[in-house]
This record gives structure tokens, C-alpha cells and sequence, in this order.
């Protein structure tokens, strides 16, 4: 059934995420702005940093954020060999558990080494800041062993950091199923290939590998007509990040002559404010030498010019 | 009152690599017709269906939701999901047989951590202020663990290597088993470290795959016409600890501790237990005060096949089959959700004549 093996594109996902802090993490990032660690006190007298928001013995939150060191011990460790995306070093580094001076619980960070030879449990290392601390984790670029190097001086006292910014960058190898991929490779042939359920007997296009009605494998392949029926619609007027097309436009469900499910698409060639339920319409391919195995071969629909179909013909697809 | 609920249908599928959408539908599909198969039970018998999975696994909003369609959902189905290993969805399911809402439950999950880094995108289950910045990955996370429990003397590098060449010589029936074959310690304490003071050999496989499983109230219409046997389930709690890395004690389990205390685990002759990495093994055969008599992980354990949203509810699900093969009497599954050992459940099961 996969004699080509299935389509693969790289896929990025990008998105970022602003968040509030509240009054114990706004305390603590606006610290590392100024260049100065926070600790929270605990109702036991001892200091973790990064301070959590409530005590984890009585749950009454974190009031009190008390200046720690930012010079301490190693207390466990792990060799990144093969650092991912995003870390703190594009090069080989240890991830260790960090009890800074006169703190008690620890902090997760980098540090900086050649190999893992050159860092131990017990080792004393300092913070290697940023040049300009925005307020946030990273403004502690890593740590690296102590040496003679002077202490950090605090920065001046900046506005209160309120929020942060967190961005989320991921990668991946994204896979057609079996049949999409014979769907996309039609598209490449100008053809729009669907699947039937064997049981029902429903033609789905794109086809969806199983029947969702029926729970079983979709197994004939069937093709169907570049041309159809609009069966629903919305007109978008509301402008957004990343948009392509001008508005207004209208986006369409299109149930293609032969098909079971609507499919969708934009409609172009026609006045937003004169589409309607039971417009026929036909694909407009992009020019043959533009097609690749992409749904974006055919640019849109439009009108085909022939009279509205009835409204039973479709109502059950609605 | 407790409503008396058993394991009756177990199926699963598990690979290195799945050539397919992130959705999985294509392999749902053939281990639901597995389970009807098994049970003689058909859609219509099941009340219920819950699954497990993650979009930050797949890279695509709603998965989950795509995956219905290998249910067959229509007429529409009482469903619904949970973003952590489906056996916490299965957890969901005996609640809900458990408050008579419904009888009987088909509980899948799936995951393809082949198409993405896993490690990497498992820093999304980290706190999102002071540790996801960092990109602080999952093997990393475990490593300090490790060196931790190492250190303190809670359990030395022989005995990591011990759980290794157990895992793996016993994963070599295993036809669901990507990384399997006879070794011994020595051959795995040979291994050079890879994450120090972790070995490849210590870090379950990367791996893709699917499993689901039938469960049933004893009083269920239809329960007389099941097929197989049935593994009752006597015990079942799961336990959460602090997100805060510092808030914990990474050398123990306190949540396995007190989840196996709920859950009661005296008299088990079996336990599976999912532990990603060696040294978990360890620390969870400490939290649950498992003896030296009770086998562990028969079927090779996570050490040698992974599928994330699925390894737990595969914990479950081995350990019922050796019950309904009457090579256990009364048996014991543990999953894991989160970073370093952060969240863990405790099934415990029996053999009835």
C-alpha cells in the first residue's frame, strides 16, 4: 500500500508565550535584572532559589526574598553531550543542581566546562551574566568555575519585571499518513484522490485513513471531480498575524462531485457578498510547472457559472 | 463500596520508527480490531473511551481529536482525553465506571517521539519561568537524578548495570521489545557513559507507538459474553510531587511510596514498574518495598521500549497478561508522568477462580 513510502516535510512550530509572574517570581526576575539573586525563605528558616510561590509545608506563599550569592556548590550534575536547541551552550556542558551561598535549596542552571572530567559534586562555581539583563533565567548565561575573577556588583534598581516573554521553538519531521501521502502525490498529477469506506461506502477526500463512522481502514482509492458545491462558508474580515490574502475573503466548504465530505478551500472570482449556499464552483490550478505535492497547486476555487444546486443534494453533508 | 472492575483486553504496538501521521490512527485502528477479536466485545459494548497522548509530541493541535476517528464515533461516543500517559486516562475510566456513570471502558493512547527530539520537547513539561528557558532536557534531568542516588550511596553503578542486562535478556521474547538481547552487567558496565554518569544502555529507546485496553465492571450488560480472562483489579491511587526540582528529594519516590501504600502491595509476585532510566527501577523498588522474590518487569520494562502516552498503560497491560496466563496471582503495574519520577500511579491486580 506504501510502495513510495509515506511524504515527510520539515515542520516549525513557533509560538511565544507571555506570562504574568506573580509576586514572588517578579521579585525574583526583577533581582536578576539588577544582577542579583533572590531566595525565598521557607517557613523552616531555609532559602530555596529559585523561590517557589508557596511554601510546600504550611502552602502560605513566599513573602520573603533574601539576597543570595551568585557563587556556589555543585551538589549533582549531569554531561550534556549532545546539547539540544535553545540550551544555555551550543557546545558540550554539564546541567548541575547549584546551592548558591547562602541558599539551601538548589538551582538548576548550566556550566560551563570542557569535558566532563573537569567538573565534580562539590565544585564552587559563579555566575557568568548576561551584558544586558532583561529580567529572566537566561540573564545567568551559565556558571563556570570560581576563580579569581572579582564579585559581581548589582546593577542599579530598574522597574519591577512583571512578565516574561517565552519563546517555544520546535522542530519537527512531519509524516503523511499512507493515504494522505497518496493524496498529496495526486496533487502532483493534478488529480484529487480520495478513499472509501469499505463498509459504508463513504468517499472521504483528503482521505482520512480511517472511516470515522465505521472505525475501520479506508481502503479504495477513488478519485474525484475538481468541481462542486458550496455547502458552507465564512467571510473573513478580521485582520491576523501571518494572513496571505487580502480581506474580505471567503473560505468555503466544497463537496467535489463524488465526494462524501466537504473539503476546504478559498473562493476567489466572485464578490464575498454574492457566495452563497449552493454555488457551483471548480478548482483553478496554478500553472503545471508551479505544482509540487501541495494542496496549494490549485489556487482556489470560482464560480463555474452553472445554476445553484438544489439543496437536497447536499443537505446531508452539511 | 467498591464496584469490582477487570482488565479484560490488552493490545499494543510498539517501534523504533512509525512511518505515519502523528495522529496514529493507522495503528489504532488494527488494535482495536484486536481487542474485539480478544473479548468478543464489539463498540457497542464499551460506555466510555479515554485516551492519552500529547500535541507537543505530535507538533499538531488536537491530535487527539483526529484519533477518534479510529473509534468509529457514530453514533457519538462519551469521550475524552488526558495530556499524560494513557494510564491515567485508564485511572479516569475506573473513576468513572467507579461512580456508576457508566460499566465498561476502552482506554488508548499513542505517541510518535520519532518526529521531533524528545528529550528536547519534554522541557515543555518543566516550570515554564526559571527551567523550560534553559531547555533543561529529560536525559539530563535523570542524569542528576542518577548522580544523586549514586553519590548518596543509595545504589551503585553495578546495580544500574544489573537492571539493564536484566531488562534487555528478558525483552529478548518480547516481539513489542525494540531494544532487546541477551547481555550480561559486564557487557553493559563495558558501554561507555553517554549522559555521565548515565550509559545509552540506562535511557529507554526513543520509541513510537500505540496500546489500548478493555475494562469492565463485573455487573456490566455483556460481561457474560466476554471472551478470555480477567485480571481484577484491587487497588488503584496515584500520587503528585512539587514541580519545583528543589522542592524534591530525587534520590526516593515519596508519591510511589504513598500511591503503593494506597493501592496495597503486600503479596505481589509481580510487578511491572515504568521506569525510563535504570536507576528509577531501583528507587521504585525501594519506594514499594518490593522483596528480592517479586519478578520484575518480565516483559523488559521501559528500558526497552518507550512510546511515550503509552509505556505506563503497556506496564498495566504486561502485567495483566502474565495474570490471565496464570503466571501471576496478584500482580502490581506502575506508570510514570513528568520529569524525573514527578508523578507515579499504582495498580495493583488478581487472579480469581
Amino acid at each position: 500500500m506504501t510502495e513510495l513510502g509515506t511524504l515527510h516535510a520539515p515542520l516549525q512550530v513557533e509560538f511565544d508565550y507571555t506570562r504574568s509572574l506573580g509576586p514572588t517570581l517578579s521579585g525574583f526576575m526583577t533581582g536578576l535584572k539588577r544582577r542579583q539573586i533572590l531566595g525565598g525563605v521557607l517557613s523552616d528558616g531555609t532559602v530555596a532559589v529559585p523561590p517557589p510561590e508557596y511554601d510546600g509545608t504550611t502552602f502560605a506563599p513566599i513573602t520573603e526574598l533574601r539576597p543570595v550569592a551568585d557563587v556556589g556548590v555543585v551538589q549533582s550534575w549531569a554531561w550534556v553531550p549532545e546539547p539540544v536547541a535553545g540550551q544555555p551552550l551550543d557546545k558540550p556542558f554539564a546541567f548541575a543542581q547549584i546551592v548558591l551561598d547562602g541558599a539551601d535549596k538548589a538551582l538548576l542552571h548550566a556550566v560551563a566546562v570542557d569535558s566532563a572530567a573537569d567538573i565534580q559534586t562539590g565544585m564552587r562555581v559563579r555566575a557568568v551574566w548576561a551584558d544586558e539583563p532583561v529580567g529572566a533565567i537566561t540573564d545567568i548565561r551559565w556558571f563556570e568555575a570560581e576563580g579569581d575573577s572579582p564579585a559581581t556588583t548589582p546593577g542599579p534598581e530598574g522597574d519591577a519585571i512583571e512578565g516574561i516573554i517565552s519563546p517555544v521553538k520546535l522542530a519537527y519531521d512531519y509524516a503523511a499518513s499512507p493515504e494522505e501521502s497518496k493524496f498529496f502525490r495526486g496533487l502532483a498529477d493534478g488529480k484529487l484522490i480520495g478513499q472509501r469506506c469499505p463498509v459504508c461506502e463513504k468517499v472521504y477526500v483528503p482521505p482520512r485513513g480511517a472511516c470515522p463512522v465505521d472505525g475501520v481502514p479506508t481502503t479504495d482509492e477513488v478519485e474525484v471531480a475538481d468541481h462542486g458545491t458550496i455547502t458552507t462558508f465564512c467571510i473573513v474580515n478580521v485582520p491576523f498575524t501571518g494572513q496571505q490574502i487580502p480581506i474580505p475573503y471567503v473560505s468555503a466548504y466544497v463537496l467535489l462531485d463524488g465526494a462524501d465530505i466537504a473539503f476546504l478551500h478559498l473562493i476567489l472570482g466572485i464578490d464575498a457578498a454574492d457566495v452563497r449556499m449552493g454555488l457551483r464552483v471548480k478548482a483553478v490550478w496554478k500553472p503545471r510547472d508551479e505544482w509540487g505535492t501541495t494542496i496549494a497547486n490549485i489556487s482556489h476555487f470560482e464560480p463555474t457559472g452553472e445554476p445553484d444546486a438544489d439543496y437536497e443534494t447536499y443537505k446531508v453533508h452539511l | 463500596m467498591t464496584r469490582d472492575v477487570a482488565i479484560v483486553g490488552f493490545s499494543q504496538r510498539q517501534m523504533k520508527e512509525f512511518d505515519g501521521s502523528p495522529t496514529c490512527v493507522e495503528l489504532l485502528v488494527p488494535i482495536f480490531q484486536e481487542l474485539w477479536e480478544q473479548t468478543g466485545w464489539t463498540k457497542t459494548d464499551i460506555g466510555f473511551w479515554c485516551s492519552g497522548s500529547s500535541d507537543y509530541l505530535a507538533g499538531r493541535a488536537f491530535s487527539f481529536v483526529s484519533a477518534v476517528d479510529a473509534i468509529g464515533a457514530l453514533p457519538p461516543v462519551m469521550e475524552s482525553h488526558v495530556e499524560m500517559d494513557a494510564a491515567w486516562a485508564l485511572y479516569e475510566a475506573w473513576v468513572k465506571i467507579q461512580t456508576g456513570l457508566v460499566d465498561s471502558a476502552l482506554v488508548y493512547g499513542f505517541g510518535k517521539s520519532s518526529a521531533g527530539v524528545l528529550r528536547r520537547v519534554l522541557s515543555l513539561q518543566m516550570d515554564p519561568y526559571t527551567v523550560t528557558p534553559l531547555w533543561a532536557d529529560a536525559v539530563s534531568l535523570a542524569a542528576i537524578q542518577a548522580r544523586a542516588g549514586l553519590e548518596s550511596g543509595a545504589f551503585d553503578e553495578s546495580q544500574m548495570a544489573d537492571v539493564v542486562a536484566r531488562s534487555m535478556t528478558d525483552a529478548a521474547s518480547n516481539d513489542s521489545a525494540i531494544r532487546k538481547g541477551a547481555t550480561t552487567a559486564d557487557d553493559v558496565l563495558a558501554q561507555p557513559l553517554y549522559a555521565d554518569p548515565l550509559r545509552r544502555w540506562d535511557c529507554a529507546p526513543v520509541s513510537d507507538g500505540a496500546s489500548a485496553m478493555i475494562i469492565t465492571a463485573a455487573d456490566a450488560p455483556g460481561f457474560d459474553k466476554l471472551k478470555g480472562n480477567k485480571a481484577w483489579i484491587t487497588g488503584f491511587e496515584h500520587r503528585v510531587e512539587p514541580g519545583a526540582l528543589n522542592s524534591r528529594d530525587l534520590k526516593v519516590s515519596e508519591s510511589t511510596k504513598s500511591a503503593g501504600a494506597a493501592a496495597g502491595v503486600d503479596g505481589v509476585d509481580l510487578a511491572e514498574l515504568h521506569a525510563p532510566f535504570s536507576h528509577q527501577e531501583l528507587i521504585l523498588k525501594d519506594a514499594l518495598g518490593l522483596g528480592d522474590d517479586v519478578r520484575i518487569n518480565p516483559s523488559g520494562g521501559a528500558l526497552t521500549a518507550n512510546p511515550m502516552f503509552t509505556a505506563g498503560l503497556n506496564r498495566i497491560g504486561e502485567a495483566a497478561r502474565q495474570v490471565w496466563a496464570g503466571d501471576s496471582q496478584r500482580a502490581l503495574a506502575h506508570a510514570t508522568s513528568g520529569p524525573a519520577l514527578q508523578q507515579n500511579l499504582v495498580l495493583t491486580m488478581e487472579a480469581r477462580a
